[in-house]
């Protein structure tokens, strides 16, 4: 099988590593080849942090270059404009609608463009934007906005949702699980 | 059992599974994982050390002593711990010896982005060179073996893309490895009389090493098609098959020093045109010229930044998929200080001051960025002390008055407590800021010998920090809380304008310590704020200008409050209830 690729974009501190890592696990489980690669360190200090995720027979380069990705799963909507680029002719965008002003925008040297979405889609790109921070927020947690776009992320493969929850079950602290699986359900369920 | 590991996670594990029972350590990114995943193993003993090179000698006396042990820095960490590298080829191990250096090419982390496999042909040490998780694992259960079997300590390099990816792994069980220390006085004191004669033994090692790798099968060739063949290895590897799949000839080294003479000879017989590709520096390429083959490389490929498939695809002239791109500017989005952090209050003080700070290494180094900008230099661990002391020796009162020293309490102790020294003894009037976070922040919290916590986080020893500074001879000693800005700037003041040396420690735990009890957060009062953005001054990613007025993000917000003591109006107010 040829080599899939998801981007997974969000700022330090959002919660992209554990989204990763969940995905990861899954598509071992599946019985690909996969590679994930992250970045730590200074980048996490309220940066812009992209992991890329990788899986098919066999996998090389850990990473996921310009017009590569089959999906591009965003925390924030900034961030899904920057790396637009990665995404391949074709693919798909997952992205929560949130917008997190990085510090040039806060000091007034930057603006943060307007529409973006309307922009993205313009191009005849497929988007699914939404606003993940009320649908975390149902769920019980702002924090789990990571696991909202992963349920809508499922939305696009052909797994079944018990496999997805089975991972999500080896992979969060027990005691936010029943958090964590509404968040999944609201993600995957989601109507525009 | 096959696993999805992390590079440094299989790393750790090789550790495990090879019996290692000691390994010391400083943080730096990318290798910090490793000692982190390692301490997870009852069976291995491990510590943070104040610093690379007393990790690496700490590392060596466990060698000496008969157990195997390890330690691990990143590429800058290696020229810290370079000392008791270069003579350690000498002396060789008794239980085997292994050192992870871990490179930052495209400088994710890092301030420069040197090339560490000059350090294994300087040292005259091997180095293996792994590609994903599974021959992290192997390689440095390899590694044993050979430190062992060549008396030699084994140096495995690793990049972030290797370190920082997860990849397929299979794991094993562990074997113990136990060794009786012998004393050797001739092999192991490197007094010139005993050091004249392991050096023919270090020459000796080094073309023994040459001949294994012609024939050990870290290193291998793919054979493909005979037009193109490229010799490469390490992440370099992944996107040469990512770009040709098996339709060239590969030569993959897994052990690039020595490098095998013979096999690369052969290599270059087999294929039409040779090609390396190799990441920074044209290490390999010039071996292959100094051959006398025709080779490329470096005419194609840049010696700058970290490769990836794309980059390598066009070198050789392929077509890739240009990717979408909006008409609008994407404004940065550069690493911040976070949401009450206690720099935040230091470095807001030294700019209003008009300070030359010189900087170190840390997540203060944050403090250059805008709008704080209030920083001069940052160099490396330790350099910010030293460089205060140059500077106001040479620029005397109308320098010292305004210029100030800012180090971590991790850097403080790792070589920051040297330059200390040196204004003490050499007497300049230099006013150095530690700024005491309680923890090593940067690399991701890891305790240090001023937290008074072990790497497990039970209780350790405790530097007392105005102890030390006092008796290394500073009489003005003080500590301010860098969240109430009046004290801060006082104390900044007053130190500055006295003659004397003196020590200011910024002392608050990271914000982002669990530890920390954070305060409810601020909101603004709409009424009363005037939009005079005196609170944007602090460069604090939870306030921002919302139709004219400040905001706070709830979201963000701990409370520390530093907005607060800048707004004129008292707009700002604690959303806590009573």
């Amino acid at each position: 099988m040829e080599t899939k690729n998801i981007i997974i974009i969000g700022v330090g501190g959002q919660g992209s590593l554990l989204a990763s890592k969940i995905l990861g696990d899954l598509l071992l489980r599946q019985g690909y080849d996969v590679k994930v690669s992250e970045v730590h360190g200074m980048s996490q200090r309220g940066g812009s942090v992209i992991t890329y995720v990788r899986f098919g027979s066999h996998v090389y380069s850990p990473v996921v270059d310009e017009g590569e990705a089959d999906f591009i799963v965003s925390f924030e909507l900034l961030e899904t404009a920057r790396w637009l680029k990665c995404l391949k002719p074709g693919g798909q965008i997952v992205t929560n609608t949130q917008q997190i002003d990085p510090m040039p925008v806060i000091t007034g040297a930057a603006t943060y463009p307007a529409d973006l979405v309307a922009k993205i889609k313009a191009k005849n790109i497929r988007i699914d934007a939404m606003d993940c921070l009320t649908l975390a927020k149902e769920a019980g947690s702002l924090k789990a906005v990571n696991i909202v776009l992963l349920g809508r992320l499922s939305h696009y493969f052909d797994i079944s949702e018990d496999i997805w929850q089975e991972v999500l079950t080896a992979n969060v602290p027990p005691k936010f699980l029943a958090l964590n699986q509404k968040a999944f359900t609201l993600g995957r369920n989601y109507q525009a | 059992m096959k696993t999805l590991l992390l590079g440094n996670k299989a790393i750790a594990r090789g550790l495990y599974e090879a019996g290692v029972c000691f390994v010391s350590s400083y943080p730096g990114t990318p290798s910090t994982e490793i000692t982190e995943e390692a301490v997870k193993y009852d069976e291995i003993y491990c510590e943070w050390a104040p610093n690379e090179k007393v990790a690496m000698e700490s590392a060596f006396g466990a060698s000496l002593s008969g157990k195997r042990s390890f330690c691990a820095q990143k590429h800058v960490g290696l020229n810290v711990a370079a000392d008791p590298l270069f003579t350690m080829s000498y002396t060789g191990v008794n239980a085997g010896m292994v050192i992870v250096v871990a490179d930052d090419a495209g400088m994710h982390s890092s301030q420069n982005e040197q090339d560490s496999r000059h350090y294994a042909i300087a040292a005259k040490v091997p180095m293996l060179e792994p590609a994903d998780s599974a021959e992290a694992l192997a390689f440095t259960k390899q590694a044993y073996e050979l430190s062992e079997q060549f008396d030699t300590p084994v140096l495995i390099k690793m990049c972030t893309r290797v370190a920082h990816s997860q990849s397929v792994a299979e794991t094993g069980e562990r074997q113990e490895y136990d060794k009786p220390y012998e004393k050797n006085i001739a092999k192991y004191v490197m007094m010139p009389g005993n050091a004249k004669k392991r050096h023919p033994i270090v020459e000796a090692r080094t073309k023994a090493l040459k001949d294994f790798a012609e024939t050990t099968e870290l290193n291998r060739i793919e054979m493909g098609g005979t037009e193109l063949g490229i010799i490469t290895s390490s992440t370099s590897y992944q996107y040469v098959k990512e770009v040709f799949g098996d339709s060239v000839s590969v030569l993959k080294l897994g052990m690039i020093n020595p490098l095998p003479e013979q096999k690369i000879r052969d290599f270059a017989g087999s294929v039409q045109k040779l090609v390396v590709v190799e990441e920074l520096d044209d290490i390999i390429e010039q071996y292959v010229r100094s051959l006398g083959l025709a080779v490329s490389g470096r005419d194609i490929l840049p010696g700058i930044d970290e490769f990836a498939q794309n980059i390598v695809a066009k070198a050789f002239g392929r077509e890739t998929t240009a990717g979408e791109k909006l008409a609008d500017a994407i404004p940065p989005r550069p690493p911040v200080m976070c949401a009450g952090c206690p720099h935040r209050g230091l470095f807001y003080t030294l700019q209003k001051k008009k300070c030359t700070v010189l900087g170190d290494i840390g997540c203060y180094t944050l403090g250059a960025v805008p709008p704080l900008s209030a920083m001069d230099m940052t160099l490396c661990m330790g350099a910010s002390i030293s460089a205060a002391h140059g500077f106001n020796k040479m620029r005397g009162a109308e320098s010292s008055g305004r210029t100030v020293a800012v180090i971590g309490d991790s850097t403080f102790i790792h070589s920051g407590m040297t330059g200390l020294a040196n204004v003490a003894y050499n007497q300049s009037p230099t006013t150095v800021i530690i700024l005491d976070n309680s923890i090593t922040g940067m690399t991701g919290h890891q305790q240090n010998p001023a937290t008074g916590f072990n790497i497990k986080g039970e209780p350790a020893g405790r530097i007392d920090l105005e102890a030390l500074c006092r008796a290394m001879g500073f009489a003005r000693v003080r500590v301010i809380d860098p969240y109430d800005l009046k004290a801060t700037e006082t104390a900044i003041t007053e130190e500055l304008a006295t003659p004397a040396a003196s020590v200011i420690i910024s002392r608050r735990p990271c914000a982002l310590l669990k530890k920390v009890k954070h305060k409810a957060p601020l909101a603004v009062d709409r009424e009363k704020c005037i939009g005079c953005k005196a609170c944007m001054r602090i460069g604090c990613p939870a306030i921002s200008i919302k139709e004219g007025k400040a905001h706070v993000d709830g979201t963000l917000c701990v409370g520390c409050g530093v907005c607060e003591q800048l707004c004129p109006k008292q707009a700002f107010a604690s959303t806590a209830q009573d």
